[in-house]
């Protein structure tokens, strides 16, 4: 068991010192992931401005660019950036035979890899967020009392949101991520990460609520503005929980027939 | 010796090379390429036309909350419509025409591949930047021709103040949507230009998407507090507001009668246009200068 958990500890290691070697360049190019926000800003307040500043479906103007500020922290949890491509080249190039004949089981590897990754990823990002949320802050001010600047359990539920969607993602994407090259896109759009997904109109709120892609960005934004709240909120977080067993069961199935297939030449 | 070089140097000059030629053969050389992977090639049409229907999408809810983009600015469904078409067409001439050889370029520049264009007997920044041509992206110019015809329709046959068809109009605004293509053709080619001084520029792409973005509104939508200071910089530093919103407004008219400042916008277009493409051509010639191969 300690043999294990230092081989784990090991790799969580070598992954994260590995990640931190660009911070610069990553701080960068966080900071500038912002900029889409901007002209999103300028867009909206032009909508507002149309509307006579009405409310949009429980929205105001400064909830809409909460939404996107957040969605933005559901996203740093829940994409996977490279990780079915990264499967496939490793396919292809004969690489996953190291994990069939080392003692290390693959998927779990890859998973300690993304951990890695995503905690070097947050201590450098924290830097940027901070300055943009601090900036941004007026934004926030005007949140019911059940919202997360608020509300403590509305708060950790939020967190906890934030940790199945990195599940999720994680296991969403590598699972059926190689199946589609459009994957990405589709989970872009209906994830929420464009516009807040309750302003679609019947039937595609339906759709878009029965599909696990919500959870990856629409979801942890809508329960920290408080949108989601109650049994609503308990319900949402127990579906989530259940999308994210059921990805880690198909990823292990996938995983089990796939390498029962997988033939590797060469050294 | 030197006699024979005094006489071989001039002749060698006098042949120019027919630049029309050399680019219809890079672009047959692209199509050849692009076919021998044919599923490819019509998996990444799909999924830009795919990127493209989501856009829609997108602006399409948006007008199922508002009648226009901005209060009396006149960009109502249709004539955002316009807009969103134009800024495709835009895009994909530069997404087919130029983005591949931009991203090629900082890879010629780190493996002194670069030394080879420098030699051949052509202009270096025609070959690079010509040389190859992405025809997939070409299916988002067709699509966006598409929405373009379908919005100008519906705003022709419309009750109130119906689009009519004025023959300058149409003849001016392909010559704008090329005058966008050039303005982002000079930003790119003075980004991949700085790869030259910073030896690598991987996130030149990222950068170049940021930017543009900026011009992907109607620019009346910055006009508000410290928006104006976009407005500025993006108008007359990085003239990107300019690319789309031009052509765009000649043709879908969001304000009926015209407004005199509309055709200044326009000369100021042109204008825009011929400096930027001259400032990126010294860029590029000065950045040439400071090259040195990385090839041993």
């Amino acid at each position: 068991m300690y043999a294990r958990a230092l081989t784990w500890w090991t790799i969580l290691r070598i992954a994260l010192e590995e990640r931190l070697v660009y911070r610069g360049d990553f701080a960068i190019g966080t900071l500038m992931r912002f900029l889409p926000i901007v002209t999103q800003m300028f867009l909206w307040s032009a909508v507002f401005a149309a509307r006579g500043d009405q409310p949009l479906q429980g929205y105001t103007y400064t909830n809409m660019v909460a939404y996107y500020l957040l969605t933005m922290i559901g996203r740093a949890f829940s994409s996977m950036p490279g990780l079915a491509s990264g499967i496939a080249l490793q396919i292809r190039t004969g690489e996953v035979k190291k994990f069939l004949i080392q003692p290390v089981d693959m998927i779990g590897f890859m998973l300690l890899q993304r951990l890695a990754h995503k905690l070097a990823y947050y201590t450098v990002a924290v830097i940027p967020f901070a300055l943009v949320f601090f900036i941004c802050h007026r934004y926030f001010y005007d949140l019911p009392a059940e919202a997360g600047t608020h509300s403590v359990a509305t708060f950790l539920a939020f967190l906890s949101t934030l940790i199945m969607g990195f599940m999720l993602g994680f296991f969403l994407e590598a699972a059926i991520g190689l199946i589609g090259f459009w994957f990405l896109e589709v989970s872009f759009f209906l994830s929420g990460h464009m516009f807040p997904l309750d302003l679609l109109p019947q039937p595609w709120s339906t759709l878009v609520d029965l599909l696990p892609l919500k959870y990856l960005a629409y979801f942890p934004a809508a329960v920290f503005l408080g949108k989601v709240t109650g049994p609503e909120l308990v319900r949402g977080l127990l579906i989530e929980a259940a999308w994210v067993v059921f990805f880690i069961v198909t990823t292990r199935v996938v995983f089990h027939y796939g390498v029962k297939r997988y033939s590797g030449f060469g050294g | 010796m030197q006699r024979t070089e005094a006489t071989i140097s001039p002749s060698v000059g006098q042949q120019h090379p027919s630049y029309v030629r050399v680019f219809l053969t890079f672009a047959r050389n692209s199509i050849v390429r692009d076919m021998t992977f044919r599923a490819n090639f019509i998996i990444e049409s799909i999924s830009s036309l795919g990127w493209m229907l989501m856009n829609l999408g997108f602006y399409l809810l948006i007008f199922l909350y508002t009648d226009e983009i901005g209060l009396s600015t006149g960009w109502g469904k249709f004539e955002f419509l316009v807009f969103l078409a134009t800024g495709w067409i835009i895009n994909s001439l530069v997404q087919t025409f130029i983005m591949p050889n931009a991203q090629e370029f900082s890879e010629l520049i780190r493996t002194g591949g670069l030394d080879f264009a420098l030699l051949k007997p052509i202009d270096t920044q025609f070959l690079i930047s010509f040389q190859k041509v992405d025809w997939s992206s070409l299916v988002n110019f067709f699509m966006g021709l598409a929405v373009l015809v379908v919005s100008l329709w519906h705003l022709a046959s419309r009750e109130v103040n119906p689009w009519v068809f004025e023959p300058i109009v149409v003849l001016l605004y392909p010559v704008f949507v090329l005058c966008g293509v050039a303005i982002l053709y000079s930003l790119t080619i003075g980004l991949a230009a700085t790869s030259i001084w910073l030896g690598r520029n991987q996130s030149l792409y990222d950068f170049w998407f940021y930017i543009t973005t900026f011009g992907r509104y109607p620019m009346e939508i910055y006009r508000n507090s410290w928006g104006w200071a976009l407005w500025g910089f993006f108008m007359f530093v990085i003239p990107i507001l300019l690319v789309v919103n031009v052509p765009a407004r000649l043709m879908a008219r969001p304000l009926t009668p015209r407004e005199p400042w509309e055709w200044l916008l326009a000369g100021f277009g042109i204008f825009a246009t011929l400096t930027s493409v001259i400032i990126s051509r010294r860029v590029f010639v000065g950045a040439l200068r400071s090259y040195r191969s990385a090839s041993s």
